[in-house]
Parts: structure tokens; sequence; C-alpha cells
């Protein structure tokens, strides 16, 4: 186990641009998607990194290059210390054993013709461990046990399985092998309300007694609050904004986190907001993004310097790194605050 | 919500679909009313019905395998029995529906005003271009920049957003009386989430119309709804106010559900309380109460006994249908509150009914009769 606080992995100045091209047969490239674009940071070891943002603003895709499943076009991620972007065969291969995925459709994700002992068991055959027979079932059925699942299942196949079952044993796959970093990216997205509380008590659980470190990505911030120690907020391939949690729901200081906090539903008729701010306008897309600050086109503190100069992502105060030429206040933060966070009511 | 003058008011609905495999009681039993103006949310996971009966109220259900009863009366005319071309001039005119997924709900061929024009024209006799200028309005109402551009463009050259505010403009185009919303919000980020629930609360107070929303988002139904219905395998199991579902839910599956959500105040440290097992097959339901499997309060009689929908002591309008006395329920929800575990809480279900249980063990026969 590496050392609790000091980072597992480190991603410096990672970009990821997707080629447009145009033509049938001499494809020419004529733009980029730019996914992700110029992305710093750092996950330490045995913490829950949530990684929030809209659809499309590259926060899957930040996860599918540090666990080399995309191809960086350039920057680095080390992991303990090692720049894994070049690595290739054999390297790659013992690579994967410390880093594992967990994916949003549980559906999708497991193969509907293998047994779910199978399923489990792959990791092991790809790699070449619990070579017996029995000791490998053994292995699987203490997995299954682990993520709550009935061992004596073994020889089922993944359609007689629930959801949230389902998503168990994609769980119990990505631990065969005792990864130390582990992704999820939207575990719980796909399942049923009732569902979802089983799973992410489950991955707390696990986190706890393991000592995992985990990268977990969400578009609800109140799951998201739930389990990250860090958050980062992403807004078309860049993040705007990292901070402890506490810190990001209590006091964000990036006006993009502050409507990302003022949209989010509070099942709290009294609770809720006093007044929504309400972001105008779409997204603009990642193959043409605004210069300056990506966000100045819906920013209402936008002001000239904003569509010129790109902020730098610089500490705010308390820990609170943000992109942002004019950070919020704290009245500005409070006003957008549903009233359950907010620290406007408390007597002054 | 003034029951009497009711727009719309749905009587013991029951929706069956026969299928290979049985009949599958999708509706069970459903009564609700919805005032002029008003909006009613109808929560509850996927399978709990909450769509087909939705469905059923325009028509969308009918089939030769699907069994329908019960009344569904909108301004005094019972919609189940209203023949094909008589329901089919009330549906996009007086009631109007909006679905969860706003691509496969628009047709990728037809520009997206042609779309619109073509909800005008069926119901309203006017020219072409007047149902032109009806729509570069529409557009204009649910925000859409530069409305007269976007009336000639295809639904793929809008986000997801954009397409949601168009199918919102084309439930509008005849002003309804009544909205049903299903899962309007579902497939959208929060941002847009938050634009399109505004929108809708804003249209509502201009227009005046009433809204049903459906949705498995308790979040989103307590920023808009003033009476919440919370289904489960086909019933609603408890109907209140909005601000009593949140301040004194009576049902253990609405407990369930209020605890299982992280909420953004509740301490991190705390876990989440799920609700264990999934929910019932519909073909072939639990008997008793159909939530006594996954109820951590259940007795012995629950397993036999069908609780009906019943106000709560003292506390009008507000319906739950359980069989663990009020001051229990008052009880328990307390100690949820405080954060409390089912396990810790279940004492109070042991040990407090427990005259009242031996009572009930005695005539059993009785029990089971009606």
């Amino acid at each position: 186990m590496t050392d609790k606080g000091k980072p597992l992995v480190e991603v410096r100045n990672l970009v990821k641009h997707f080629p447009i091209t145009s033509g049938v047969i001499l494809q020419k490239k004529i733009g980029a998607v730019k996914a992700v674009d110029d992305v710093t940071f750092d996950v330490l070891a045995g913490e829950t990194l949530g990684i929030v943002g809209e659809t499309g603003c590259g926060k899957s895709t930040t996860a599918r290059l540090i666990v080399r499943l995309l191809e960086a076009t350039s920057g680095e991620v080390r992991f303990e210390g090692e720049d894994i972007t070049k690595k290739k065969g054999p390297e790659l291969k013992a690579l994967r054993r410390d880093m594992q995925m967990i994916f949003q459709d549980p559906y999708s994700s497991l193969n509907p013709r293998k047994t779910i002992g199978s399923i489990i068991a792959e990791p092991f055959k790809i790699h070449g461990l619990e070579k017996s027979e029995g000791a490998r079932k053994k292995r699987v059925q203490d997995l299954m046990d682990m993520v709550g699942l009935n061992p004596e299942h073994y020889n089922r196949y993944p359609h007689e399985f629930s959801g949230g079952q389902r998503q168990r044993i994609g769980v119990a796959r990505a631990l065969a092998l005792g990864p130390k970093l582990l992704v999820a990216d939207e575990p719980v997205s796909a399942l049923d309300v009732s569902i979802q509380a089983q799973v992410l008590n489950l991955l707390r659980k696990l986190q706890a007694d393991l000592g995992l470190t985990v990268i977990f990505i969400a578009h609800d911030l109140s799951v998201v609050r739930h389990m990250c120690d860090r958050v980062a907020v992403m807004y078309i391939g860049k993040i705007v904004e990292l901070a402890p949690g506490e810190s990001l729901y209590g006091f964000p200081r990036h006006p993009y986190t502050g409507a990302l906090l003022s949209a989010v539903p509070v099942p709290d008729p009294v609770g809720g907001h006093r007044k929504r701010e309400l972001l105008t306008g779409d997204v603009p897309s990642p193959a043409n993004p605004p210069p300056g600050c990506r966000f100045h086109t819906r920013c209402p503190k936008a002001q000239h310097l904003c569509s010129e100069q790109e902020p730098p992502l610089t500490d705010k105060s308390g820990g609170t790194l943000a992109a942002c030429h004019f950070p919020l206040t704290r009245e500005e933060a409070d006003s957008r605050l549903p009233a359950i966070l907010s620290t406007a009511e408390a007597p002054a | 919500m003034s029951a009497r003058e009711a727009l719309l008011r749905v009587d013991n609905l029951r929706v069956e679909f026969h299928t290979a495999d049985g009949i599958v009681h999708a509706v069970d039993g459903v009564s609700y009313e919805v005032g002029p103006g008003s909006t009613l949310g109808i929560v509850g996971e996927s399978g709990s019905g909450k769509s087909v009966s939705a469905l059923t109220m325009l028509g969308l259900t009918r089939g030769k395998r699907t069994k329908v009863s019960g009344r569904i009366l909108f301004e005094g005319r019972d919609l189940l029995t209203l023949p094909d071309d008589e329901l089919r001039q009330i549906r996009g005119d007086d009631i109007a529906m909006i679905f969860q997924d706003p691509l496969s709900s628009l047709h990728p061929f037809y520009k997206v005003g042609y779309q619109l024009m073509e909800a005008v024209l069926m119901h309203r006799a006017v020219s072409k271009a007047a149902a032109r200028d009806r729509a570069i309005d529409l557009l204009e109402l649910v925000g859409i920049p530069d409305p007269h551009r976007r009336v000639d463009a295809y639904p793929h050259e809008f986000s997801g957003g954009m397409r949601q505010r168009a199918m919102i403009a084309m439930a509008l185009a005849n002003e309804p009386k009544l909205l049903i919303a299903d899962e309007p919000t579902t497939a959208l980020d929060v941002t847009v989430q938050a634009q399109i629930l505004a929108l809708l609360e804003g249209l509502q107070q201009r227009l005046g119309m009433a809204i049903i929303i459906i949705t498995h988002d308790l979040g989103v139904v307590a920023e808009i709804a003033d009476e919440i219905g919370v289904m489960y395998a086909g019933r609603i199991v408890e109907r209140a106010t909005t601000d009593r579902i949140f301040s004194s839910p009576q049902h253990p599956y609405t407990w369930g559900l209020l605890k299982s959500i992280p909420r953004l105040d509740t301490p991190r440290t705390e876990d989440l309380v799920p609700i264990s097992g999934r929910p019932p097959s519909l073909i072939n339901r639990p008997s008793g109460c159909h939530f006594h499997p996954r109820c951590p309060y259940v007795l012995d009689s629950h397993k036999r006994v069908d609780p009906k929908l019943q106000e709560v002591p003292g506390e009008y309008g507000h319906l739950v249908a359980c069989q663990l006395s009020a001051e229990v329920r008052k009880q328990v929800w307390q100690g949820l509150q405080a954060g409390q575990t089912p396990v810790e809480l279940r004492a109070l279900v042991d040990k407090k009914p427990a005259p009242a249980e031996v009572v009930a063990t005695v005539p059993p026969a009785t029990e089971i009769g009606p």
C-alpha cells in the first residue's frame, strides 16, 4: 500500500483531442474536439477524488486516459511516480493490475453468455494467477461474498441479476486483482433510487476496508458530496475548481460551481433554493471553445478581461483552487447555495 | 386541493397487460385528483406503474391485450370510454404530454417548425402561415434564441435542452389545461434541468395549466409539486401535500426513498439507509402489503392483510396505506431523522403494538376475511 496522503496519481498537462475529419478516402483533419485540454491534478493515496461536470465536459475521457483506455494526445500521467502514458506490452499489462474501472451501465458491461463466476475469474485468467480451478473458485466466491452477492450464485448468468446486483458483479471483477486505484464512472446513475444507496454504501465500505484510492465520476452533486474527499469541477475540457468537499460545497469560488449548486434540486421544500441563479444558453462546443475563460459566455460576472485572458487554476483560500479572474464572494456564494447549505441564515 | 372542482379525477384505475408470462398488474386501483392550475407529482421507481397510469389517460395503452377499468374523468368526461377519434381531439389540445427522451420523441426527418405547425393545424382551423407564426411564438415562449431561424432547423441541430424545450413548445401549442410531464428532465444535466423546471413553473403561472409530473427524483417534485403521490407496485401508497411528504412522511417506502438518497446537508459520516431487496414483479406480487418483503418494520399480519389507503388520523388529506399505528410511525420517522437505523427502530414496532398484536392474532380468520 502506498503512503496515505502522498499522490498516487499525478496528472500533468493532460490533453486529449479527438480529430474531426472530412472526406471519405483522403481524410483530412479539419479540426479537433478538445475533450480534455491541459488538465493537471493529483489523486492522493487513500482518498476519493470526485470529478463532476455536465455531459461532454471531459470527465469520462479524463478517467479513461488515466487508466490507459485512451491514448493521450500529450501530457503525462504518473502512477506511483512513473509516467505511464508511454508504457507498452507486458509493462502495460502489469500496470492494469493496479488500476481497475467500474462502468456506468451494468447491463452492457457484463458478457451475457458467461456465468458470473467466469466473469469475475477473468482477471485471474488474463494475468495467469490462481491457475488451479479450485483455488480460483475459492477466490471468486470470497470476492462475491465481499461485495454482498451470494457465493452460491457462482454459476448464474448476468440476466438473472438485478441492476444493483450486476453493479456488484462489476465491483467484484474490478477488485479481483487487488488494485490500488479504482475508477468508477457514473457507477449508480443507471440504478433505481432505492438501489443506488446499496452500491454507494458498498463502495464506501470497501474503500475503508481495503484502503483503495478512488476516482469517482458523477453528474449528481449530492452523490459526489457524499462519496468524495476532494472534488474537481470540469467545464469544456478544463478543471475550473478543485477543492476539498466541505470547501467546495460550503463556499464555491468559481461561478460555474455556484451555478451547478444553485441548480441541484433539493428534496426539501423548506430548505430549497431561495432564488435560483439560472445559467442561460447551452454549453459551447468543445470543438470550438470560447477564447479566454471558457465560461465567460454564460458567466454572470464576466468582464472584458475574461474573454481575452484565460485564468489559471490558482489558490483562492482554504485549499480551494479555482480558475477565475473574479471568484465569487461570500455573499455571492450564499445567494447561490440552497438554504440547507448556506451560512447566511446563521447568526452573524 | 379542492377535490370538488377537480379538473381531472382518476378513480380506481386498473391497467392489466396480458402477456405470455402472465398478467402484469401495472396499475392497481389508483385514484387521485388534479385541480386547475395545480401540480401533482407522482414518484416511484421503474416499474411502479407511474408512466402507465399517465399513458392510459391519453389512450396510449389501448390494445387487445390490455384490460383497463376504473374511470378517468376530465372535465366530467370519462376518457376511458371515449372513442378514439374523440380522444384524439382532446389529446394534444386540452391534455398534452411531454416525454422523457426528447430525441426519440421528435421526428428526425422533419423540421422542428413543421412538427410544431402540425400540432397547431391538427386542432385549429388556421392557415399555414398563421401556424408558422404560432410555431415561432412558441419557440420564443420556451426560450429558444433566434426563433425565426430555429423554426427551420432539424431536431439533430438542437442540443438536448433545446429539444426538450421544443417538446414543451409542442405540448403547449394549443394551451392545454393539463400537461403531463413524464420524467421531463431525467435525460438532462442539472443546469438544464433547473432551466426546464423554471420554465414549466413560469408557463404554469402564465397559462394557468395543471401539471402532472412523473419522476423518480424527489428533489424535482420538492421544487415543483403542490401534492405528491408515492407509487409502489402499481399503487399509490402515500399521498399528501409536498410539505407533509417531506416533513412527516408516513409510509416505510417513502422513508426509504428519503433516507436512501444522499442530500447536500447529510453529514458525510452517516451511511445511507438503502431499501433492501428489489422492486417486486408485477406478475406475481407479494401477498398482503406489497412492500412487506422489503419493509424493515413488517409484522406477520402485514403479510396477509392488504392495507387500504386511509387518512392519517387528524391530518386531512394525508393518505397512507400502512398497517403500523400512527403513533409508531411518528416515532420511527423521528428516530430515522435522528440518524437511527431501521434495525434499531424495529424495537418500536415489536414492543409498542404488542398488545394490539395479541388482539390481532386472536381472531385471525376475521382479519383475512375482508
